[in-house]
């Protein structure tokens, strides 16, 4: 038995510990916002936050997170869709299949709490995730969008 | 598993699979209004709109959502003709096994093509309109009043000259009695206030929550979960296998084959099913086609450019004489390799058989033929099995083709009762893929005293998709849509230019790797062939590459426009910044006028894509935004390609396996894209495809003003140039 501490809940799940985390939480917490893309940490679809740090779960063995530890899905980045990130992207209307969006999101919102005036050289660094839609320059002018936001509350 | 909490438990789509009459999925494109409450039956309305006692409309939808957009489009089509509030709508897939049952009442299925909203724009507008008036004609009929004598707006219908209103909720069962109208008429385009508007997509809240589910999230009540094997060599079997190590590891239920080709591994889990499946010893018989590899493909399409003769798709005047007479002629050859589709989604489908039924719940472009296709594997009447759909995460044109389909329902079929679900792994997504197809091309050009083009020979060599798996497609064993985008005249896949003496023929030959549509399908290959030699000829005759393009456009205006407005927002006729270089292109496909001018910009051997302006005439768009959008996502797609895609094979097989090896665009290489979207009014084009045709080409231009290094074989990562 391997404890987590998803979204705030804490889940108690009968695996091995070498499942990777991706599949633990599709198949075992049913959080299936959370997308299987590549199995390798190249594509970012199934990106999560431990710790607020932005994580490829397909790659992380649910044996290698400590009990402590705070793991965020999309479905736990806010209770209503109201996270900046996700309202830039609304304004934005970003999502094209929207598929890859879960994990863009999350590596988004985990860039913007660590650089919150991302320049563009950085967005472009830490945002590897892959859009096969190529909704790319929607998800670069959102980034800029919550940037803004970000600057108007903290000159008030 | 046990949890904190309830919201812990494993999600369970609510079904009722075994009653198909009542089956419904019906998948909120938003949030429900408050007052929106399934259990109070709708009435249909003509069968494309559904009318609550709420108020909500309900909008059916033929073609899958996979990202283009087309949802909303279609939606808004409808809906300026209904007359009903934009917040009061909802969409649902119309299901294929009652499209068979109703004669096929909703049509052709088939997403692909670019063709959703210019196939639908008239039936549609026509749906909207037929209830409109059937909801007048109840409430006229309600009050006693003729209907001239009532208006409609925002979903409510208002008796004029007393004041009376009525909501479409509250008529919509005495609408349902009323006959269709047997002609309506249409809004003029100057009318619209909702089509032709850049409205927001009504698929976006529940993309951006993980609320939104795709067919590789469906959770059925005592389902399991399947890994397969496929022989990785095209035309290969299996020669046998030992699976007595996986069927004693955790959640292990089933170890399967199908059709000699494939093992399954059937588990709990999927992740269970797939570790397992790496433990069974396959042997696999690579069968005919282990010879086939790159050097051999490129030696029998290089046979195929010195062939004597080639199945003419397009001539004019005699070129091959006015080559002959000519003093200056240029050549060159030019290639483009298979590409996997790659979308997000892998390749997946849950499967439940009985013995009387078959449903799958499939992301598939084309429900029709999905329905078709697990008729025939479960051996069942296409009345007794049905698709569910989901919006799809990405097609691409992979999912036109059912392999997978068929797949699901033989491994469901070996457990009745018991729904399946089958995920690919992206490395047998990317090895099994139907990719797009492989050609070389040689091109021959004379140029006149005036620099002009005095005759062109165009020979393509090289695979046909239809040949290689639709031969029934084929005229007198040739295939005709290998000239897409090079045919002569006006409309649909013209090229761009009158040329006095034009030849373009083909020389089929079809490898053992299967090929299938991918986004653009022929206009990739046979448009960056095209313009990059225009180009070519260009530079040769020392003329702008936009005023030798327009010297030949007299006889066709719109693709003349496209090109001139995006030169005009390019600034071709302005200077490019200090270390930018200009390319441009013009095409015509699926219905639609397209250009492009390219800026990219150089540092040693490091080449980076600034800037990519698309005009683009659909002549109208249903929603000019999702237009936008469809450029931008054609560009990467097609760029993603031109810069790094290259899948090579090996042995028969397909070497690339996972975005490792298959590198595609990121967003650190992404272009500024502006467009520009034209509507000349007297046709409907497409948007989804049309702007691939013309950003490699375009690029590629660029780079060769640049560079003075002309890219004839893509990927450019391969052309010794680096792009960043």
């Amino acid at each position: 038995m391997i404890d987590l501490r998803i979204n705030g809940q804490t889940y108690e799940i009968d695996t091995s510990t070498d499942t990777p985390l991706l599949w633990v939480l599709r198949e075992e917490a049913g959080l299936t916002g959370t997308k299987y893309g590549c199995g390798i940490a190249q594509c970012g679809a199934c990106t999560v936050h431990i710790d607020g740090v932005a994580v490829r779960s397909c790659s992380m063995p649910v044996g290698a997170i400590k009990q402590d530890q705070k793991i965020v899905t999309i479905e736990g980045l806010s209770e209503d869709g109201s996270h900046p990130v996700q309202k830039a992207w609304l304004q934005g209307d970003v999502p094209q299949c929207g598929y890859c969006q879960s994990g863009m999101i999350m590596a988004a919102a985990a860039l913007l709490s660590q650089h919150p005036q991302p320049t563009d050289e950085i967005i472009a660094e830490q945002i590897t995730n892959i859009c096969r839609c190529g909704a790319y320059n929607r998800v670069r002018a959102a980034i800029r969008q919550v940037a803004v936001e970000l600057a108007k509350q903290s000159s008030n | 598993m046990t949890a904190g909490t309830s919201l812990s438990r494993r999600y369970f789509l609510k079904t009722t699979a075994a009653a198909f009459g009542t089956f419904a999925l019906s998948f909120a494109a938003r949030a429900p209004a408050e007052t929106f409450d399934p259990t109070r039956a709708p009435h249909e309305l003509g069968g494309w709109v559904m009318i609550y006692p709420s108020n909500d409309v309900v909008i059916r939808i033929s073609r899958s959502e996979m990202g283009q957009g087309s949802l909303t489009g279609l939606a808004q089509l409808l809906v300026e003709e209904l007359e009903c509030d934009w917040s009061q709508v909802r969409t649902e897939y119309a299901s294929p096994r009652e499209n068979l049952v109703r004669g096929e009442f909703w049509g052709d299925f088939q997403t692909g093509g670019s063709g959703s909203i210019r196939e639908l724009h008239e039936p549609l507008r026509q749906a909207g309109a037929t209830a409109r008036v059937m909801l007048v004609a109840a409430a006229a009929r309600l009050w006693d009043v003729a209907e001239r004598e009532c208006s409609v707006a925002a979903g409510t219908i208002r008796h004029m000259p007393s004041g009376r209103s009525v909501s479409f909720g509250e008529v919509a069962h005495l609408a349902a009695e009323t006959e269709p109208p047997a002609n309506v008429s249409l809004k003029r385009p100057e009318d619209w206030r909702i089509l032709g508007q850049p409205l927001r997509r009504l698929d976006t809240p529940d993309k951006l929550t993980g609320k939104q589910l795709y067919c590789i999230d469906v959770a059925l009540p005592g389902m399991l979960n399947a890994a397969v094997q496929s022989c990785p060599v095209f035309g290969g079997k299996l020669r046998g296998f030992n699976a007595d190590v996986a069927r004693s590891m955790p959640g292990v239920r089933h170890v399967l084959t199908i059709d000699d080709t494939a093992v399954v591994v059937v588990a709990d889990r999927w992740w269970q099913a797939s570790t397992a499946l790496g433990a069974v010893e396959i042997e696999w018989d690579p069968g005919p086609y282990t010879t086939v590899n790159d050097a051999t493909i490129s030696d029998r399409l290089r046979e195929g450019l010195d062939a004597e003769q080639g199945y003419s798709g397009t001539t004019v005047g005699e070129a091959l004489s006015a080559i002959e007479g000519s003093e200056r002629v240029i050549t060159a050859d030019y290639s483009y390799p298979y590409q996997a589709h790659a979308a997000m989604e892998p390749i997946n489908a849950t499967a439940l058989y009985t013995s009387d039924r078959c449903e799958i719940w499939a992301p598939t472009q084309h429900a029709g033929a999905c329905l078709e296709t697990i008729a025939e594997a479960s051996g069942l009447p296409a009345e007794n099995c049905e698709v569910h759909r989901l919006h799809l995460g990405g097609g691409f044109g992979r999912r036109l083709y059912h392999d997978y389909a068929r797949m699901a329902v033989l491994i469901a079929k070996q457990m009745p009762g018991t729904p399946v679900k089958m995920i690919w792994s992206r490395e047998e997504d990317m090895t099994h893929d139907y990719y797009h197809p492989v050609t070389r091309c040689r091109l021959t050009g004379a140029l006149d005293a005036e620099g002009g083009i005095a005759g062109l020979h165009m020979r393509i060599s090289g695979q046909s998709i239809s040949g290689s798996i639709a031969p029934h497609r084929l005229v007198d064993g040739q295939d005709p849509r290998v000239f897409h985008g090079l045919y002569v005249g006006e409309g649909n896949g013209t090229l761009s230019y009158g040329i006095p003496n034009l030849l373009i023929d083909h020389v089929m030959f079809n490898p053992s790797i299967r090929p299938g549509s991918w986004r653009g399908v022929n206009l990739n290959q046979n448009l960056f062939y095209f313009e990059s030699f225009v180009d070519e000829l260009a530079h040769a005759a020392g003329r702008d590459p936009l005023d030798f393009r327009l010297e030949m456009m007299s006889g066709h205006p719109k693709h003349r426009a496209v090109l001139e407005a995006a030169a005009e927002r390019g600034g071709w006729r302005q200077a490019a910044p200090e270390g930018v270089f200009r390319g441009i292109a013009v095409a015509n496909g699926y219905g639609s006028y397209v250009a492009a001018v390219a800026e990219v910009s150089l540092k040693d051997t490091l080449v980076r894509l600034d800037r990519l302006v698309v005009a683009i005439d659909v002549g109208n768009a249903a929603n000019p935004e999702l237009i936008a959008r469809q450029a931008e996502g054609a560009c990467a797609f097609g760029l993603s390609a031109a810069l790094y895609g290259q899948c090579t094979v090996e042995g028969g097989a397909i070497q690339q396996t996972n975005f490792d090896t298959y590198r595609v665009l990121r967003l650190a290489e992404m272009p500024r894209v502006e467009t520009v979207v034209l509507q000349s009014r007297d046709f409907w084009g497409g948007g989804g495809e049309p702007p691939i045709a013309v950003a490699t080409p375009a690029v590629m231009n660029a780079v060769f003003a640049a560079t003075g290094q002309r890219i004839r074989h893509l990927p450019l990562a391969g052309s010794g140039l680096i792009p960043t």
